[in-house]
């Protein structure tokens, strides 16, 4: 029923949590307003844009398209878990030395969409790196120094090879 | 290995973001990120119709609602209306007696959380009486026609007729003169991020503002009109802002209004998040419109004269379009000689959501016909698009010459020969002649185009720009701008330049960003401006701050001022460097030693108001711009002639002469979005349709958005040519590549097909039946 509470068990960010959620919230919103992780954008809630992408168990999920409940169990990470501390994820640090970003709503789900790839495979062709963020959008940068990022980073992550 | 121009110790070469960090890790607060404490949530109630006068507006339900703390209607404001300039102020907050376009604002609420402020929303009884209305240029210049603006005639909303020397002696005189006609499509400004805004009151005579604006100066001047207050009562603070190309971002909306409103209202902060849906249904857009570019050249290609025609759909409100329309005209006379030329521009009022500024403004329209049209006359005289461009376009003036256009815009430099020379040789073009372009059911085209963008943008008003570099004791150095990074990198380019002419260490300078309450007055973010006043402004900010330090500096070695300098964060004096001390000392020694320094370093842009006087906009003379960028471009497509789909290939490269790139990397990142998200897009993809005053495809689903996959690893090629008018030589970056990317497409795709797609987007459908025409006169 709408606005019935219901138990969740979840990690975000290697922090496990128990919470009451609504049936109804949507995994963005819970990240977004209850948790203060605003990292991830909403930039459509119809699954199109891609800023509010987090990974859900090592894979790049768009949050705004699942349900609080449905991350019941599941290790969720968001663009505030991928550095290391004060150390930068390779992809996070090849972005800025490339100059991939521009204005940057569409950055955080960049990030989570290259690393559930690179996760998987830091072997990519380009046309897996195109196929790995085309759900997200971006509107200033025309993309080509994002996918070059994102090739720097699966090199740095083969150890430079 | 990145390239590096100059000899400067931070400026042109590749320089990191200073707000990278942020922004890759998260941590970058937006305005919807903003939270402020007791804060309420509003919404708007909006008109389901386009055109239709209000008859009630009855709230009290929307009242009753238990959680709902204030409503707002357009009564409230007290006959404020508000627009781009004093004799164009036609629009309200809300709308009071009439509505124009579908969804435009009606009624404010505010509540305890959104989805309150929705169901009160839904509460509120608006009765309307539906009018005819008029949804496009023709409809709307018909005798008799509905008037979207009761005291606006025949919904004209922007006028002009200029005609410099003689274009009909000169057609009279030309071997080839052709005339078509040319569209360009109703476009989304393309930003992800959906305006949003808190407000709220500190107390009764005092607003604070914080929203998602690109010219948060406008607000400024704005809010203290309509709200009754002094401006030092009216304090502007600019979040992080993903992007905004023009347009909405800089201009208001019922939410920002309605936000304040309800927040002195409520005595409570008030949020409004803009969704999607609604930034899609009600923010500016692209202008569509109809170009009819007639042209006569010599046997050999050389142009003579160019008489130019636009219609647009402005929309409901006049906004930003007499600057549209001047800038559609303006530069019509660059990047190529044209020594007659007239232009007749027409503006209707419609009822569809207002037009506005978008990257590339005004003249992405008159390029994208006139250098398509160029291929086309090159075409019936057998000449070579890149030779037929040489030939046609302006030559670099020597230094300290200047050349000046027949409708009186003035070029200091101009690079277009050398980048046009630069593409065509990147592309290797002499070799493509002749080869084989098809395979499959895939024929492949290149297209060529040269454009123009004015800089430095110089509007009659509020021109004044400036900047306030505040050394603190320890050496550190706050910069006061009241520039606004939008995502174009210039807070990274302020903060460099502050740190190059004080000799310091980029990580030194820490930027703040507007907060009108201690930030000095600018502009904002439109017409490629920022770089060349604000740069002007940091310079010189920087320079005074320079300079009473080096005084200080001077007494402690007992030398002249001029005979220190400063650099790698070291003052010297510079006959014998072994005399000299660390910065940090220097500035310890002005700001301890009785009586104590303050060392503050003002600076203002002067550039954009001197030299040859403000554009005229009715008579079409004078410079918009303080410099000019040049751009050439080569693109290859794809096209699948059996679905009339067209992909770039990575085969496309772009000059540019932004004068110097200060920042090497957001140089090309700029031209290449700009080429590819409103360009290219707009040459292919994007396109608003429309029924009736109803945007039909209002989603990023149905609205075509260029994505990862579809993208050209596009090449860009620096070509310098150091400006005088700019800081460090630089001039505007990436609006140039929105204006050479559409023709460089179409071009292509003629190339490919031997087809002509005169109307954007070239999308599937209409290359399909384009080429299906062509195979079947081909049979006949
Ligand atoms: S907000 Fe989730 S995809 Fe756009």
């Amino acid at each position: 029923m709408k606005g019935e509470m219901k138990e969740l068990k979840l990690t975000v960010n290697g922090k496990p949590y128990e919470l009451e959620v609504k049936a109804e919230t949507l995994l963005v919103d819970l990240l977004r307003q209850e948790l203060k992780l605003t990292g991830a954008k909403v930039g459509c809630l119809d699954s199109a844009c891609g800023a509010c992408t987090v990974n859900i168990d090592g894979k790049a999920v768009r949050s705004c398209s699942v349900l609080a409940l449905q991350t019941n169990g599941r290790e969720v990470t968001t663009i505030e878990g991928v550095a290391d501390g004060d150390k930068l994820h390779p992809i996070q640090q090849a972005m800025i030395d490339h100059g991939a970003i521009e204005c940057g709503f569409c950055t955080p789900g960049m990030v989570m969409s290259a690393k559930a790839l690179l996760d998987e495979n830091t072997n990519p062709t380009r046309e897996e790196v195109k196929e790995a963020i085309q759900g997200n959008l971006c509107a200033d940068e025309g993309y080509v120094k994002y996918i070059e990022a994102i090739e720097i980073a699966a090199r740095e992550m083969r150890g430079g090879q | 290995m990145d390239e590096t121009f100059g000899n400067y110790s931070i400026l042109g070469k590749a320089i990191p973001r200073v707000d990278a960090r942020a922004k890759v890790t998260g941590q970058a607060k937006y305005a919807a990120d903003i939270e402020v404490a007791n804060m309420l949530w509003g919404q708007i109630n909006r008109s389901p119709y386009a055109h239709a006068r209000i008859l009630n507006i009855d709230t009290s339900k929307a009242e009753a609602l238990p959680g709902v703390k204030a409503v707002t209607t357009g009564k409230d404001f007290g006959g404020f209306k508000w627009g781009w300039s004093g004799p164009t102020r036609d629009e309200e907050p809300l709308a009071v007696e009439k509505v124009r376009y579908q969804y435009e604002g009606v009624a404010a609420v505010a509540a305890v959380d959104e989805d309150t402020a929705q169901e009160a929303c839904d509460l509120i009884e608006v009765d309307y009486e539906p009018l005819p209305g008029v949804f496009t240029p023709s409809e709307a210049m018909q005798e008799g026609a509905p008037l979207v603006h009761d005291d606006r005639p025949g919904n004209i909303c922007v006028e002009y007729h200029w005609n410099f020397g003689d274009v009909d002696k000169a057609f009279a005189e030309s071997y080839l003169v052709r005339e078509d006609t040319f569209q360009t499509p109703r476009m989304a400004k393309g930003y992800l991020e959906p305006p949003a805004v808190v407000a709220y009151w500190p107390d009764p005579e005092r607003i604070v503002y914080i929203g998602a604006k690109g010219s948060p100066y406008f607000p400024y001047r704005i809010l203290a009109k309509c709200f009754d207050l002094p401006l030092s009562n009216v304090r502007i603070i600019t979040p992080i802002i993903g992007s905004d190309f023009g347009g909405t971002k800089n201009d208001m909306t019922p939410a920002d209004f309605s936000a304040v409103m309800l927040a002195k209202k409520t005595g409570r902060p008030v949020k409004f998040v803009t969704s999607q849906f609604d930034a899609l249904t009600t923010d500016l857009r692209r202008h569509p419109m109809w170009i009819t570019v007639k042209t006569g050249v010599t046997k050999d290609g050389i142009l003579k004269a160019t008489s130019l025609k636009a219609v647009a759909d402005g929309g409901a409100y006049t906004r930003i379009s007499p600057l549209t329309m001047f800038l559609v005209g303006t530069c019509q006379t660059l990047p190529y000689k044209l020594p007659n030329f007239k232009y007749d521009a027409y503006n209707y009022f419609t009822n569809n959501p207002s037009s506005a500024a978008m990257r590339g403004h005004g003249l992405y329209h008159s390029r994208f016909a006139a250098d398509v049209q160029l291929d086309m006359i090159a075409e019936e005289l057998g000449l070579d698009p890149v030779e037929i461009r040489l030939k046609n376009s302006i030559e670099n003036p020597k230094p300290g010459e200047i050349y000046e256009t027949v409708n009186d815009v003035h070029v200091a430099t101009c690079g277009v020969q050398e980048c046009i020379e630069k593409v065509a040789e990147a592309v290797n073009w002499k070799a493509r002649k002749g080869q084989k372009k098809v395979e499959g059911d895939t024929a492949y085209g290149m297209g060529f185009a040269a454009a123009t963008y004015n800089s430095g943008t110089k509007l009659s008003a509020h021109n004044a720009c400036a900047a306030i570099v505040r050394v603190c004791e320890d050496g550190s150095v706050n910069y006061l701008t009241g520039a606004t990074d939008v995502g174009q990198g210039s807070d990274t380019i302020m903060s460099a330049i502050v740190a190059e002419v004080l000799g310091i260490r980029l990580e030194d300078i820490d930027l703040k960003r507007v907060d009108s309450a201690f930030t000095p007055v600018d502009p904002g973010s439109y017409g490629s401006r920022v770089t060349v006043h604000a740069g002007e402004a940091a310079t010189k900010a920087a320079e005074d701050a320079k300079s009473q330090l080096l005084e200080v500096a001077a007494q402690q070695f007992g030398v002249k001022p001029g005979d220190v300098d400063i650099k790698d964060k070291k003052v010297f004096v510079k006959s014998s460097p072994e005399r000299n001390m660390a910065w940090e000392r220097l500035v310890r020694i002005a700001c301890y030693e009785t009586p104590g320094k303050v060392i503050i370093g003002r600076g203002y842009s002067t550039q954009g108001i001197s030299m040859y006087g403000l554009a005229d906009f009715s008579k079409g003379v004078g410079d918009i711009g303080t410099n000019y960028s040049f751009t050439a471009q080569a693109s290859e497509v794809e096209v699948d002639v059996e679905t009339g789909v067209v992909k770039c290939t990575d085969n496309n490269v772009i000059a540019h002469d932004c004068g110097f790139p200060l920042n090497t990397q957001a140089v090309e990142t700029q031209v290449q979005g700009g080429s590819y998200h409103q360009g290219i897009s707009a040459a292919v993809y994007e396109e608003f349709k429309m029924d009736s005053g109803q945007t039909l495809n209002p989603n990023l689903v149905d609205y075509k958005r260029p994505r990862a996959y579809e993208a050209p690893m596009t090449q860009v090629i620096h070509v310098i040519t150091n400006d005088p008018y700019g800081p460090f030589g630089a001039k505007e970056a990436s609006e140039g590549s929105c204006c050479s990317a559409p023709p460089s497409i179409v071009s292509a795709i003629h190339d490919a097909t031997g087809v002509w797609i005169k109307d954007l987007p070239a999308q599937p459908e209409k290359v399909f039946w384009a080429l299906k025409k062509k195979r079947e006169k081909g049979q006949k």
